[in-house]
């Protein structure tokens, strides 16, 4: 079933608070085999005029999509989860997410069609520090394979 | 931010330097933990198969992150890119224990104001291209 279009433009509350520590940057800078010192050294990151290291580009990931399975997982759009594939994702920054942040997300449905047979979904997941400070803005598109009504395929 | 490349100093078509990223079924074991995308298509090759994947996949994020090093690199403060995008257009299947190859290269497509330059990077595997558009808007000094 094709997901409803009333969903546009649906906005769901903010996230709760995803405190960013240095730990959990250095893990993702690991897992990434990223070896750039601003995601590990406190000294590397201020002399580059950070105050405290700094997050990989992706990173916000972690917290967007988290606040994603708001939508995902919302039984009243009705989105099948098994056939989903990221489709396409773009970070636009303020500025840098970094260790020590407090950072709340809000998620909003900004478009949904189907091409081809798939439910496509875009999300915009507005990342700011819990004093409201924009920090990275994460836009997710999801598919859905062969669950849009138009190629009714199953 | 404090990049390193002063953008009087590249011009449309400037070559950065290009990187290899070897994948290995460790990279997304470690990756899914640091991102907490569990999705067994990515480490379980018997679920992959089921599923109707040739093989084990690698996340796209993880493709998406090795990607950008390219850029980060250069400019030495990742705190320079200001965007990134990305489609996911092919997966990179990680068989074991040999693993894939994924190559980088990229080049300054377009000086923008405020001293920003836009990057056009290129993402191949064996099977070709992995991602579709990649690029990133990067702020130089």
């Amino acid at each position: 079933m094709a997901l409803d279009p009333k969903f546009i433009g649906r906005t769901y509350p903010p996230t709760a608070p995803y405190e960013v520590g240095r730990e959990k940057i250095r893990e993702f800078a690991d897992a990434i085999g990223d070896a750039n010192p601003v995601y590990r050294d406190p000294e590397a990151a201020r002399e580059l005029g950070h105050p405290d290291v700094v997050a990989p580009v992706t990173f916000p990931i972690v917290i967007s999509l988290g606040a994603a399975e708001q939508v995902v997982f919302d039984p009243e759009l009705g989105l099948d989860y098994s056939r989903v594939v990221h489709a396409d994702q773009r970070f636009t920054y303020t500025r840098p997410v970094r260790a020590g942040d407090r950072l709340v997300a809000v998620v909003t449905v900004e478009n949904i069609k189907t091409m081809a047979g798939n439910d496509i979904i875009t999300t915009r997941a507005d990342i700011a520090t819990v004093d409201g400070e924009h920090v990275v803005t994460a836009r997710s598109t999801l598919a859905a394979r062969g669950t849009g009504d138009e190629a009714g395929e199953s | 931010m404090a990049a390193v490349i002063n953008y009087d100093d590249v011009e449309v078509g400037t070559e950065l330097p290009a990187q290899t990223f070897p994948v290995l079924r460790e990279n997304l074991v470690r990756y899914a933990g640091a991102s907490g995308d569990f999705n067994p298509i990515h480490w379980n090759e018997r679920f992959a198969v089921e599923v109707g994947l040739p093989n084990v996949i690698a996340h796209g994020m993880f493709t998406m992150a090795e990607a950008v090093r390219v850029v980060t690199d250069w400019v030495r403060d990742p705190a320079a890119v200001v965007e990134y995008s990305v489609k996911f257009t092919r997966p990179v299947v990680v068989p074991d224990p040999e693993g894939a190859v994924v190559e980088v290269t990229a080049k300054v497509a377009q000086k923008l104001d405020d001293r920003r330059v836009r990057v056009d990077l290129t993402v191949t595997s064996d099977a070709g291209k992995v991602l579709g558009v990649p690029r990133a808007v990067v702020q130089l000094a």
